[in-house]
Parts: structure tokens; C-alpha cells; sequence
């Protein structure tokens, strides 16, 4: 049943001075690129990307951004959270070489994604984008898993200096990867996307979302696909024909908004 | 599904025979903070706040469903006359094929419901939206009040063309957990399996003693539930929760099952099943 678990925070680590990831007990099964909605009880109720995936706890990593993130960001170990999901699909992993591009909190759906392709043995590269050094976090716990991790920064204070589409054209012109996943602000996904002409392409889409389990109609896009439930995960064919990409978004009160 | 015109493609696409929109207000209202909606054990208990763009932005999705010919409820909520016959002049004028006024929002205030209950407001503001525009008028009636049979007839002097009951159940779901109120606005609308026989009731109150249709919603789910609606005296349905219990395909499904169930037994036509209840 769709009804909130609630569950104590088991743990809560400081990534970067706006940047949390708050890990809790929860048991159920998760495919990288899926999210729960997070209630932080008399604020909010947010969808949020599990940015940690282990048996019997499960996190999520995010920035102080809103009234509900800030909120988020002040809670501790012990504290109280309802849960619901795994919510939409969930990323496909198909190819022999595949290539991730994060950008900013991109970086948190991204991170589990790119551990559990290379655990299946699969060669695996990412680009971790970000504004400056001081906003990257998950990069140390990438290289441990040995994936082939390069950097971009737009202010150049680490690694190459740029925008994360300018280093993935680079990388993309070197290598023949099979597919490309991503997951960021969705101008990088939609260069990306014209960028991986000829190969497999899945992005994560992010819409306001009130229900999470796909009645309300408020993170539709395209011809009426929910983010929530047909996504938030879409391919190459699928975003082809979906005319909002990377061109508007929606507020809560379904009033659009151009990136 | 019922904001942007592509969401409203797809289900008419799905089989639906119209669409009703979102209910929408002269000024654009984000609604709630979240939880605005939750399942519970036998249905849904929403209080979205009536979010919505405000009919001056939302002509756009209405051009849109127009060019691609799908038929248009405009459901509109307004706090007084004035603003409702405003709003039903633009709903019609941006192309909308048939406007439903909601005057039975269970969980804001000033809106719907506490305009919904009062008889004599019922009546007057149907006859100003009837008097001022052409579509036909639905009225969109709540089952939280006493006297709905009085509200209907109300809304049958003041012209209506049809009645639609019912809109949810006025409801409360407590976390024991937390022991506080799930959804952030505390009370909500209850939706799903669980007020179908309440909706049935209404539906079978109102057809007997009012002369013009009554479009049955509430909990309906399957062939057979609209069927029941069909028999207590409701010439159309609407279905909300029952895309979350069988998917958007829901129409097209339940399309296919009342005509299995009508072959069975007997029925050439609809219209035959209409209120059989009643006799």
C-alpha cells in the first residue's frame, strides 16, 4: 500500500557544506534511478533519489535547497522520516561499455547506478560535473569502486574546466560507448542528448511531483507520460517525443516555466 | 491526469468519452504542501487544495485539446456568482464543450462545499452561469451535506443540465506512529472502492426525484460498478481513483465489460439500463 513507513534515521554524513545524505532502515528492493517520497512530518513530502542502496538500509543524498530540503538537512540520527516507495522505473542497463554523465545533485542518483554496472562487470566511465570543487561529493567513493572517474568543474578549480557536455564530447569522440545515462539539470541532459546521436540514451527526468503514484497528473510531460510512474527514466525514442524536454517545466500550480 | 492538455490526450486516447479538467479558479493556486494524497486500506484520501493555473494560462491547454478535437469538461471553482459566471464565460470561450461547477470541494475554504450545501446559492448561481453562457451547465454536488436531494433540485430550478454526484468524502487518516494527521491539510476527500455505495445511494436519491441526467461518479473501478451507477438512475460516468487501482487503461477496460455484461443479459442498448433500479 502506498502509505508512508515510518522510519529513524540511521545515520547522516555531511558531503559538502550544502550537501547531506541521511541513511535509514528500509527493506524493500530497489533499481539504481528509482525514488521514494520523503516526508519530513509537518513540512513537506519530496521525491527523492536513493543515493545508497544496501540490503536492509537504503539513503538518499541531497542539497539544501527549498524549505523541505532545509528542513531535511537539520534532521539527525534518531529522528523520524516516512518513506514510501521505490517509486518509477529505474535506469536500464544494456551494452558492453557505458559511459554516465552527472551534474550537480545529478551525482547522488547516479553514484549507485554506476556501482551496479560495474559490479556486473561492465566497463563503466563517469563524469562528475559540478560548479566548483567545494559542490562534488561521491568522487573518492567512485574511485574506490575502481570506476574510471573523470571530473569537470565550470570554474576549472578540479579537473577539466567546463561544462560536464563539453568533456563528455571529448570522451564520447575517444571511446564507442554503447549507451549513455545521465542524470542533472536538464539543459546539460538535452546537449547530452544531441550530443549521443547513434547511441542508446537514457535521462532522469525531475518534475514537481505531489502523489508519486500516478493520479494527480502534475509531473506529466510529453503526451501525458508521469515522471512518477512511466519515469522518471526515459530513452532516446521516448524523449524524442517528449516536447517539454529540456524546453519547460511546471510549478505546483501547473503553470510552466522555461529552463 | 487531468492539468495539461497532453495527459488529457492520453486518456482520451485510452477510451475515455470526455475529459473532465482539473477544477480550475480565476487565480493560479499551487494547493498544499505534500502529503496531499495518500492510499489507505480501501481507497485514496486526497486535499490537493485545488491547485491550478488559473484560466487565463490555462486557455493554452484548452486550445491545444481543442485541435485535437477531444471533448472538454471545464470544471470550475469560483467563491461567489460573479466569479463563477466569469469563469464559466472563459472556460466557454477558450473552447471548453460543457462546464462543470464544483460546489462541493470538500477541503477548502470559501469554495465549493460551503457554497454547495446552501440551496438557495445553488440555484442562483447555476441561473446566473445558465443565463449568461451556451455549453451546457453541470452541477458537481457533494455527499457531505444532509440534504442533497434539496441541493439537486436547486440546481434543477436553476436550470442546470445535468447533475454530477458525487465528489468525495469528506475523511481523516491519523498516523499512529507519529499520531499526527497525515496530509499536511489535516482533512482530505475520500475517494476509491470505499465510497461507492455512497455515491450509488446519492445517485439513486437524486434521479428519482429530479427530471434531468445524473452523471454518477465515485469509487467505480470495474464494468460492473458503472453498471450498478447505470441502474440507480446515472445516464454517464466518471472515473479519478480507478486509473490508480487499473491503470490508465481503465477505460477502454471497462468500456469492453459493460458491453459483455449487457450481451449476458439481455440489453440492446444503454439506455434500457438507465435507472432499472428505480421501477
Amino acid at each position: 500500500m502506498n502509505y508512508p513507513k515510518i522510519t529513524k534515521i540511521t545515520n547522516t554524513t555531511k558531503e559538502t557544506s550544502n550537501v547531506k545524505t541521511i541513511v535509514f532502515e528500509y527493506l524493500d528492493k530497489i533499481i539504481p534511478g528509482q525514488f521514494f517520497m520523503i516526508w519530513i512530518p509537518g513540512i513537506d513530502e519530496i521525491p527523492m533519489s536513493v543515493s545508497y542502496i544496501e540490503k536492509k538500509v537504503k539513503g538518499i543524498t541531497f542539497k539544501k535547497v527549498g524549505d523541505a530540503t532545509k528542513a531535511l538537512f537539520e534532521l539527525k540520527k534518531g529522528d523520524k522520516i516516512g518513506v514510501r516507495g521505490p517509486y518509477g522505473n529505474g535506469f536500464k542497463i544494456q551494452g558492453k561499455k557505458i559511459l554516465l554523465v552527472a551534474g550537480g545533485t545529478g551525482i547522488a542518483m547516479i553514484a549507485p547506478v554506476a556501482e551496479e554496472i560495474f559490479n556486473k562487470k561492465i566497463s563503466t566511465s563517469i563524469i562528475l560535473g559540478a560548479k566548483n570543487k567545494d559542490e562534488l561529493f561521491f568522487e573518492s567513493r567512485l574511485k574506490k569502486s575502481d570506476i574510471e572517474t573523470y571530473v569537470s568543474t565550470d570554474d576549472g578549480s578540479k579537473g577539466f574546466k567546463g561544462l560536464a557536455t563539453d568533456l563528455a564530447k571529448e570522451i564520447i569522440q575517444k571511446n564507442k560507448f554503447d549507451s549513455v545515462l545521465t542524470c542533472g539539470p536538464e539543459l546539460m541532459m538535452k546537449k547530452l542528448f544531441e550530443i549521443c546521436i547513434g547511441i542508446s540514451f537514457q535521462a532522469s527526468l525531475e518534475r514537481y511531483m505531489k502523489c508519486g503514484i500516478g493520479i494527480c497528473g502534475q509531473c506529466c510531460v510529453g503526451e501525458g507520460l508521469r515522471v512518477c510512474k512511466e519515469g522518471p527514466v526515459f530513452d532516446e525514442k521516448m524523449l524524442k517525443n517528449i516536447k517539454d524536454f529540456g524546453l519547460f517545466k511546471r510549478d505546483a500550480a501547473g503553470k510552466k516555466i522555461r529552463f | 491526469m487531468d492539468e495539461d492538455a497532453g495527459s488529457m490526450q492520453r486518456i482520451f486516447n485510452s477510451g475515455a468519452g470526455a475529459i473532465v479538467t482539473k477544477s480550475i479558479g480565476l487565480e493560479s493556486r499551487n494547493g498544499y504542501p505534500n502529503p496531499t494524497v495518500v492510499e489507505l486500506e480501501h481507497g485514496i484520501l486526497n486535499a490537493m487544495g485545488l491547485p491550478n493555473s488559473g484560466i487565463d494560462s490555462f486557455k493554452e491547454e484548452l486550445f491545444e485539446l481543442k485541435k485535437l478535437n477531444v471533448p472538454v469538461i471545464g470544471s470550475i471553482f469560483g467563491k461567489n456568482e460573479k466569479e463563477f459566471v466569469k469563469l464559466a464565460e472563459k472556460i466557454q470561450k477558450f473552447g471548453a464543450d460543457a462546464v462543470e461547477l464544483n460546489l462541493s470541494c470538500p477541503h477548502v475554504k470559501g469554495y465549493g462545499l460551503e457554497i454547495g450545501s446552501d440551496p438557495k446559492l445553488v440555484k442562483d448561481i447555476t441561473l446566473k452561469v445558465k443565463n449568461e453562457i451556451e455549453i451546457p451547465v453541470f452541477i458537481k454536488l457533494s455527499p457531505n451535506t444532509t440534504n442533497i436531494i434539496d441541493i439537486a433540485k436547486s440546481a434543477e430550478a436553476g436550470n442546470a443540465d445535468a447533475i454530477v454526484a458525487i465528489n468525495t468524502v469528506k475523511a481523516m487518516k491519523i498516523d499512529l506512529e507519529l499520531k499526527m494527521p497525515v496530509l499536511s491539510n489535516k482533512i482530505g476527500g475520500y475517494s476509491g472502492k470505499a465510497i461507492k455505495p455512497i455515491g450509488i445511494r446519492c445517485v439513486y436519491e437524486i434521479s428519482k426525484n429530479i427530471d434531468i441526467p445524473v452523471i454518477g461518479v465515485g469509487g467505480i473501478t470495474t464494468g460492473l460498478d458503472a453498471i450498478e451507477y447505470f441502474l440507480a438512475g446515472a445516464s454517464a460516468v466518471q472515473i479519478g481513483s480507478g486509473i490508480y487501482y487499473r491503470g490508465i487503461e481503465i477505460f477502454k477496460i471497462i468500456c469492453d465489460e459493460i458491453e459483455k455484461w449487457m450481451i449476458e443479459q439481455g440489453y440492446n442498448d444503454l439506455s434500457e439500463v438507465i435507472g432499472a433500479a428505480h421501477l
